[in-house]
């Protein structure tokens, strides 16, 4: 048996580096440290065990060179294909799937759009006042968690960053920090708070303007109850907030999902920098998928956008609304889509993926999902961070090494990827040899 | 166009009075859910991810002893779910974890920034005798397999 020690999990934005796992002929046969998510996939789900095309309707085996000429064939057929999700890979595959939207003309946009997205677009018209995880956990005596819920979507996030760790600073952990909780329904991360504030669905910008007006004196204008909660209890929320030494917002798809979206983010952003007056004050994403934050820096430094960039004019084009996966999957402005490390068809709205089934789909992951349902070529591929090793971004933007701890016979996805490439540049120049079309 | 996915008829064949609530519906992660995520054809991930959670006022309103379905109708569509209680919701909002059966009720609406409104959307509840469709059933009418 082989032990593993510093695992890190490659499940959530955590990037928990601290997992100790047990392989015995090659499988992991214990996890040690993890939470429930982490454990779940390095122990492993049932697998895609070949490449298949769908012929007469029904998915067939074949090689997985065929496969990629096949996947090539449709990316080179169509006139505005969508690469979709990028964020459970590594940063390896995500740059080598830039290069292949960019050969054939395509639309690349990733999870993001449907989790942080508006985060990413709030940060870029204002700015985040940010920190690493290990500065929150080494400093932080105040936690604001808005509009997310960790204990069930980043469990381990409260016992070794934010609430419930001790650091440098807060040697004492959970008893020498304040945490407070803002969401529309108590949940189990609300069961850990000082403080619950309960808004009404769809009010966050009324609310966070509200404490920026009361942080700027400005509270004797303001009605008596705003977004469902009191004025009252908002004016105590601000001199919370300014007793902070080093205070710390984490916020989640509560926001993002919400009316408003990237408004939202931009107000909470503002918020921060003016509490940034009085005391130091961080804000920060709960990045879901564990590379999500990855995508976003390989297409910036790539392209110069985060996400949501459209190929097809000869340049990198951003216009989120217009160029993002939903948008165009619901202008039927895209005609092929190679998906990626993500499952569309669960995620996306139904009407959405009727469009979608309507196109060819060319989907790489390791598992069989709705999906592979509606897919033309499916490419099984190595699970990155457990068969495949590369580089990752945890939520706070630093990058870490995933490691490779079994041995496996699926190429990783950044393999694909490559050959997918290959094929098309193939492929092409036959077609221009033979002077075709 | 309003979708239907119904795993019957019966609904509208029922002669007794059927009580419709309107309520908010959010959609989001639950530890269940995450720990299916990646293995989306099991009964577990089913278990986890085909259900409506109601405040206690709610659920008693609406869920009859012999039916602990609800179906749940959007303008973009509608969905028969297992109905829970969850004491930590308030009256008038309903929790469905994100998945293929949320989504269903979503619309497709970006607000110009590419993410739809999973969170916020205007529903009507009310207890249903159909079943829940299973992950291959709800997508046998778009997706290129046989249910």
């Amino acid at each position: 048996m082989i032990v593993h020690e510093d695992v890190i999990c490659s499940f959530c934005g955590c990037l928990c580096d601290d997992l100790t796992v047990e392989v015995e002929d090659n499988q992991v046969k214990r996890v040690k440290h993890s939470c429930r998510l982490g454990a779940s996939k390095l122990m492993g789900h049932d697998r895609i065990k070949t490449p298949m095309i769908r012929q007469n309707g029904e998915l067939t085996e074949v090689s997985y060179q065929e496969a990629y000429d096949k996947a090539a064939e449709i990316l080179l057929r169509a006139k505005h294909p969508l690469l979709y999700g990028w964020a459970s890979t590594v940063c390896e595959a995500q740059k080598k799937g830039i290069l292949l939207a960019e050969e054939v003309g395509g639309i690349l946009d990733s999870t993001a759009t449907v989790c942080h997205g508006p985060s990413v677009i709030g940060i870029e018209e204002k700015g985040l006042a940010g920190a690493t995880l290990g500065q929150v956990k080494n400093r932080a005596d105040l936690l604001v968690f808005w509009g997310c819920n960790p204990a069930e979507a980043h469990p381990r996030h409260t016992l070794r960053y934010s609430s419930n760790v001790c650091g440098k600073f807060t040697s004492e952990g959970r008893k020498c920090k304040k945490v407070i909780v803002v969401d529309v329904r108590e949940t189990r991360t609300s069961k850990n708070a000082d403080k619950f504030i309960r808004l009404k669905p769809g009010s966050d910008y009324e609310v966070i303007s509200a404490l920026r007006m009361i942080l700027s004196g400005k509270a004797e204008i303001l009605p008596d109850e705003i977004g469902g909660v009191s004025k009252a209890e908002l004016i105590s929320l601000v001199e919370l907030l300014k007793s902070a030494k080093f205070g710390a917002l984490f916020f989640g798809l509560g926001v993002t999902h919400s009316r408003g979206r990237y408004k939202n983010i931009d107000n909470a952003l503002s918020l921060i920098a003016e509490l940034n007056a009085q005391t130091k004050f961080i804000i920060q994403p709960m990045r879901g998928h564990y590379n999500v934050a990855g995508i976003g820096q390989v297409a910036a430094w790539e392209t110069g956008f985060p996400m949501a960039i459209d190929f097809s004019r000869g340049m990198p084009y951003f216009n989120p609304g217009e160029t993002a996966a939903c948008d165009v999957l619901a202008r039927q402005d895209t005609d092929a889509a190679l998906v990626i490390a993500a499952d569309p068809a669960s995620n996306f709205p139904r009407s959405v993926v009727e469009y979608l089934a309507k196109i060819p789909v060319i989907q790489i992951d390791p598992h069989e999902n709705p999906t592979t349902f509606l897919a033309d070529v499916v490419i099984p591929s190595a699970v990155a961070g457990i068969e495949a090793e590369g580089t990752a971004y945890r939520m706070d933007g630093m990058s870490l090494r995933v490691k490779k701890i079994v041995e496996s016979s699926y190429p990783s996805d950044e393999e694909v990827v490559h050959n997918i490439i290959a094929s098309v540049r193939r492929l092409r120049s036959n077609v221009i040899v033979e002077g075709g079309t | 166009m309003t979708a239907h996915y119904l795993a019957s008829d019966n609904l509208f064949k029922r002669k007794d009075v059927v009580v419709i609530t309107k309520a908010i519906m959010i959609s989001g992660r639950t530890l269940a859910q995450g720990a299916g995520c990646e293995s989306k054809m099991t009964q577990e991930y089913f278990q986890a991810v085909s259900i409506c959670s109601f405040s206690e006022a709610d659920y008693k309103s609406l869920v009859q002893a012999e039916e602990k379905n609800v179906l749940i109708r959007s303008r973009f569509g509608q969905a028969v779910l297992s109905a829970r209680m969850d004491s930590g919701l308030p009256e008038g909002i309903i929790f469905i974890p994100m998945g293929p059966w949320a989504n269903v009720l979503v619309g497709p609406d970006t607000g110009g920034c590419g993410m739809p409104q999973y969170k916020g959307v205007e529903v009507e509840v009310e207890a249903t005798a159909s079943k829940v469709l299973d992950i291959r059933a709800l997508f046998s009418d778009i997706g290129r397999i046989e249910a």
